[in-house]
């Protein structure tokens, strides 16, 4: 009875997508702690990992502090306006040290790191995967996770709360450059008032979130390469989901880290 | 001492029981979502000999070689290499495993980013050998390939069968007893591929490795199975594969040929095992057309 087979095998098909997504998670997520529990066992790979740090923080200074640099700038320009209404233009410097250290700076720079760095690690693990390196690696005795997705891991978590610091610097110059031109702001007033109202809770949401969104990051991408399947278009496939989900999942769990630490540092009930 | 006659560091740590199989497959059984590949293979590899497995493309030649490497684990059956016992055997202990043996992949499988020889240098490496042994053994296991130029040299620089022969270098460098080679002539001319079987018979006869070599080329396994490299002379005797000793040679042997034998898969199951001489002479359809389709 072809109707009947037709109806049964829609639960199917959805039972069998959830159990795919589900053991997906669960393996990412054996991944990922075998990751960080290879930093504390021999052998480790300081090298890789020096040379990672180099590609993943040297290699992104120079887009995140262009951008940054404009996203400052934006900032002010559009909001300039808004203060001068209520003679309040000093008031700038607050708001753009605020927005920059406390949200713009992590969440835009670990976009744009996720954007450059996730595709490149996808895309690389993943050609070694298809071209046997991987396997070949495992023939001659070496751990891959070890060897390579460890590395990414302490590279990406060390570097990108670097780059959010040089970022949260670069915009608010930007932002200052912009100030003076259009608000006639002066130096003192803009920087006094963007170093005196961050607090130490600002600091701390700053730079922790870079940790997470970096272990993210490349836990994420590494996995997509590592699992890539059919080929060179499995490796395009791979590196494009590396890009969204390590995106999508920075901007959720930055919601959710703002909550908590906004909450732990007394600014929220 | 050459670099051909000493003992190497895989050798002395590798257990190889005298009277007992070096790889043996019992019932084994994969097979993906498509169905089974392999439905109930057994044979064993005995120290010295070489195995060729033949078959067509998809008979689960990679899928042999793989599991005996401890890279994939069967839905069924049980795998034993070198006294240990692979088919449950968690990743950690693979690992340490695998130091033992050496692995030829089909295409090469050389790190692109890393140049010949660190490729080759890779396990020594890993082991933390010092500086100079490293670049000592790289060097001979590059200059038993015919390679020796090619030390800085990136794989992508390379032809296909220049990159084989560093696969196997890379494979060979620190003396393994035993060698797993997946289609290395796949892909290349009648040329480089006689190049490449003439590096595995320089293995087999000047190292005394035990290898099992997979190939869908029924050349190969008799090119292994008619010349025997000379120690004394280092040059190729042809030998008659229908008596043991080579054409020619009137000296008395001091041990015993070591010995090349032929399993052919079909449809998942062995279909044959016995010596080239075998084949040779088999009146069986299947074999004959697997013979034939030799040049």
């Amino acid at each position: 009875m072809p109707e009947v087979s037709e109806l049964e095998s829609i639960p199917s098909v959805l039972g069998d997508t959830v159990k795919r997504q589900v053991f997906a998670v669960q393996d990412y997520s054996l991944l990922a702690m075998q990751s960080i529990a290879n930093v504390f066992t021999p052998p480790q790979y300081w090298a890789d990992t020096l040379e990672q740090m180099d590609q993943i923080g040297v290699g992104s200074l120079p887009i995140v502090v262009i951008t940054s640099f404009f996203i400052g700038g934006v900032m002010v320009l559009q909001t300039a306006g808004e203060f001068q209404r209520f003679g309040e233009t000093a008031l700038t410097g607050d708001a753009v040290s605020l927005s920059l250290v406390r949200e713009l700076g992590p969440a835009i720079t670990a976009l744009l790191v996720a954007g450059r760095n996730a595709s490149g690690i996808a895309s690389e693990l993943g050609s070694m995967v298809v071209t046997e390196q991987v396997d070949a690696m495992r023939a001659l005795g070496t751990d891959p996770i070890r060897k390579l997705m460890t590395p990414r891991m302490i590279a990406m978590v060390t570097m990108l709360p670097l780059l959010v610091a040089v970022a949260d610097f670069v915009g608010l110059v930007g932002g200052f450059v912009v100030a003076y031109f259009t608000l006639r702001l002066g130096a003192v007033q803009f920087w006094t008032r963007a170093i005196d109202v961050l607090e130490f809770g600002d600091i701390v949401q700053g730079m922790a979130k870079p940790v997470i969104f970096g272990f993210i990051i490349s836990t994420v991408a590494c996995y997509q390469g590592l699992r890539v399947k059919g080929g060179t278009q499995g490796v395009g496939r791979a590196t494009t989901t590396a890009v969204v989900i390590s995106s999508v999942m920075v901007l959720v769990f930055d919601f959710f880290l703002a909550k908590v630490l906004l909450f732990m540092f007394g600014k929220t009930s | 001492m050459t670099y051909l006659s000493r003992p190497g560091p895989a050798e002395e740590r590798a257990k190889i029981v005298p009277g007992e199989p070096l790889v043996a497959f019992k019932d084994v059984r994969i097979g993906f979502d498509e169905g089974d590949v392999l439905r109930g293979i057994s044979f064993e590899v005995w120290p010295g000999e070489t195995k060729v497995l033949l078959g067509e493309s998809g008979s689960g030649k990679t899928l042999i070689l793989k599991m005996a490497a401890g890279l994939l684990r069967p839905d069924a059956g049980r795998i034993w290499v070198m006294g240990h016992d692979l088919t449950d055997m968690p990743e950690r202990e693979l690992l340490d495993f695998r130091r033992h043996i050496g692995f030829v992949f089909q295409e090469g499988a050389l790190f692109d980013s890393l140049t010949v020889g660190e490729n080759v240098a890779f396990r020594l490496r890993e082991e933390d050998a010092p500086d100079k042994a490293v670049e000592t053994q790289v060097l001979e296991a590059l200059r038993f390939v015919e390679l020796e130029a090619s030390l800085n040299l990136y794989p992508p620089e390379l032809s296909g069968g220049m990159r084989r022969r560093v696969s196997i270098a890379r494979a060979l460098v620190d003396r393994p007893p035993l060698v797993f080679y997946d289609s290395p002539t796949a892909g290349l001319d009648p040329v480089t591929s006689q190049t490449i079987i003439t590096v595995v018979l320089r293995g087999r006869d000047l190292q005394g490795v035990t290898s099992l070599l997979a190939t869908h080329r029924v050349q190969d396994a008799f090119g292994l199975a008619s010349f025997r490299l000379s120690p004394a002379t280092g040059r190729l005797v042809r030998v008659n594969i229908d008596r043991a000793s080579p054409v020619g040679d009137a000296a008395p042997r001091p041990e015993p040929e070591a010995p090349t034998n032929l399993l052919v898969l079909r449809e998942g199951r062995l279909y044959f095992e016995g010596h080239a001489a075998e084949m040779l002479h088999s009146s069986d359809d299947y074999l004959k057309k697997f013979l034939a389709s030799a040049e």
